[in-house]
């Protein structure tokens, strides 16, 4: 697991809900097809009202139009990140488009096991509200073992919460190897 | 100090004598279902993790529903079907539902109950975020993703997080203009799209237990709309005499003691709650649709499992009968069972599949059909430009088809007093 994360903001508003991280209308694609599966790279976050996609000032595409990667790679969200279906093509979603980290006030629950239980992002939660002090294109640095955030574009720092009892199932990968390491399956 | 019904359940599914809410706890699974949309991923997750020798924890226990696109021409959305007719096949799977075939059921949360899935006092998972809508049989039941669920179909084993638990007490005649829907509606505006989060729902009050099951699934299908991990409703005698009709499985019969602890109690006057919807674009922006009594609408949609039951279908043909709708109206059953109950069911002896057919509406296979939008040939899927009032559970931007579109939520009664007019209609000016 690397223990620096080094990227481009991508800032969202708060319950950012499933259907606008990945439509319903694209989960028909292959999650194992590598000819298949860029298709949910291409269409992350294309659910955005385009003036809620990248604030504060919105009308930025996660994904340019004809790629299948964003040029950015951690996303900054406000309130209840990931909420409405169980969908794991979601967290999925993100990550084939490119997205190591999520930095987000809270989370829905199902959204948040699926980014720990299968590997796909790590999800950071904090004690304060960042998506409006963080802009669009900011230039973040994110210590795992510190659980800080810096800011160089603002030279700003901030301090995450930690991920404890979740660290271990992050650092083995997903939830099978941490069954597996731990004996349990 | 006493337990919740919900920890009392996770308390036995875990082997202990009591759980403490901020626990995470190893649960035994007593059924896993799944769809055509997360279940091909989960089987491919557990085919991967456990290899050549991934074998069913329990195949009774796995109960597959293919539901969510099932009427369309899309190839990769049938292809899905079919790896489940091939997974069902290889691995002999008992409680598979095909597509094309007697057994088809429709959608999941619903045929669940209607097979006799449901039974009180156990714990239930699920590839779909409304697997809640079982806690309205006095069980766990809940949502998870495909890496989870293939983790349970490996094991029949999952972990989880105890739930602190918060109380709705509804008391009073329910007045003949409202519905469960508009109970929950009202919940969801003062707790809001996040308040339930890692948290229990628990229903409880005269109203609740007055209600027969449809309308009790109502209220715990839409837990999820708070955020909610679970939504419970303590198994009565409707509860009993609707789980023995459907199976012989023995049950266990919880309930929350006199002391146990809640994050918050919600005590409501049921006879002073109005006619709600949720405008757009959340299922927390709640209104009186007194309020907003006159807006224009392009579509009217009753369906989905939380408002395509066959109680939303008499309620919104009460209004309906000997009537004609103004604006397309689509009638998408929940499951197969509740679209035969169509022609059954009778007012003044004209069945509801005939009061719908004479009023112009739109009757439509059962399936989760445009609740979600789906593929672009999905029927009643939302275009741009669109307003929409529906009986389903969200309308979050782009939930219903287009993100252009906006959609209001609402009982079975203000959908189809809209659908009479073309405009949101207070169903006090027909009942």
């Amino acid at each position: 697991m690397e223990k620096i994360i080094k990227g481009k903001a991508f800032v969202l508003g708060d319950n950012i809900d499933t259907d606008q991280i990945i439509p319903a209308e694209h989960l028909v694609y292959s999650l194992t097809d590598p000819g298949e599966l860029k298709n949910y790279g291409k269409y992350a976050l294309s659910g955005v009202p385009l003036g809620g996609a990248g604030l504060p000032n919105g009308g930025t595409s996660f994904v340019d139009e004809g790629n299948y990667e964003s040029k950015f790679n951690i996303i900054i969200g406000g309130a209840n990140f990931g909420c409405g279906s169980s969908r794991e093509h979601a967290p999925f979603a993100l990550q084939v488009a490119g997205a190591k980290v999520i930095v987000a006030e809270s989370y829905a629950r199902i959204f948040f096991r699926n980014s720990v239980d299968g590997g796909f992002v790590i999800p950071f939660d904090t004690p304060q509200k960042l998506n409006d002090k963080i802009k669009t294109g900011d230039e973040l640095e994110i210590d795992l073992a510190a659980n800080k955030l810096k800011n160089y574009t603002s030279e700003e720092e901030y301090q995450l919460n930690p991920l404890g009892d979740i660290l271990p199932i992050i650092e083995a990968g997903n939830i099978f190897e941490y069954a597996r390491q731990n004996n349990m399956i | 100090m006493g337990m919740t019904i919900t920890e009392k359940i996770l308390a036995k599914a875990s082997g202990r004598d009591r759980v403490v809410p901020g626990e995470n706890i190893w649960l035994n699974v007593d059924v896993l279902m799944t769809h055509d949309v997360c279940g091909p991923p989960t089987i491919g997750i557990w085919k991967r993790e456990f290899g050549e020798k991934a074998k069913i924890w329990d195949k009774q226990k796995l109960v597959v529903f293919p539901d969510h696109y099932i009427f369309t021409a899309n190839a990769q959305a049938n292809r899905n079907v079919n790896i489940l007719r091939e997974f069902a096949k290889e691995f002999d799977i008992p409680n598979y539902y095909d597509v094309g075939t007697e057994r088809y059921k429709g959608v999941c949360h619903i045929a669940l109950a209607e097979e006799g899935y449901n039974i009180p006092g156990t714990v239930l998972f699920g590839t779909d975020s409304h697997t809640c809508t079982s806690g309205a049989f006095g069980m766990f039941s809940t949502g998870v993703g495909n890496t989870d669920a293939a983790f349970i179909l490996g094991t029949g084993k999952i972990w989880e997080k105890v739930p602190e638990s918060l109380k709705f007490i509804f008391d009073g005649e329910l007045p003949n203009y409202l519905t469960a829907k508009d109970l929950i509606l009202q919940v969801l505006g003062d707790i809001t799209t996040d308040g339930g989060t890692y948290r229990a729902l628990e229903f409880d009050g005269s109203t609740v237990f007055a209600m027969q099951m449809d309308e009790r699934m109502t209220l715990t299908n839409m837990a999820i709309e708070a955020g909610a991990m679970n939504g419970i409703i303590k198994a009565d005698e409707v509860t009993e005499k609707y789980v023995k009709e459907r199976t012989k499985a023995e049950y266990e019969i919880f309930e929350s003691d006199a002391d146990a602890k809640y994050r918050s109690v919600y005590k409501y006057d049921t006879s002073k709650i109005e006619p709600l919807v949720a405008k757009p674009h959340s299922p927390d922006n709640r209104d009186t649709v007194r309020n907003v009594r006159g807006t224009k609408l392009t579509k009217c949609y009753i369906g989905s499992c939380t408002g395509g039951k066959l109680s939303d279908f008499m309620n919104a043909a009460k209004i309906i009968f000997g009537n004609t709708v103004k604006v397309p109206t689509f009638i998408v059953p929940a499951s197969t069972f509740v679209a035969r109950q169509l022609e059954e069911e009778t007012i003044s002896g004209v069945s509801l599949k005939q009061i719908f057919e004479n009023a112009g509406c739109v009757i439509a296979q059962s399936s989760c059909a445009a609740c979600l939008g789906g593929p672009s040939d999905t029927i009643g899927r939302a275009a741009d430009g669109e307003v929409v009032i529906s009986t389903t559970n969200r309308n979050f931007p782009g939930r219903m088809g287009s993100k252009k579109s906006e959609v209001y939520l609402a009982s079975p009664y203000t959908v189809a007093s809209s659908a009479l007019t073309g405009v949101i209609t207070d169903p006090r000016e027909f009942l």
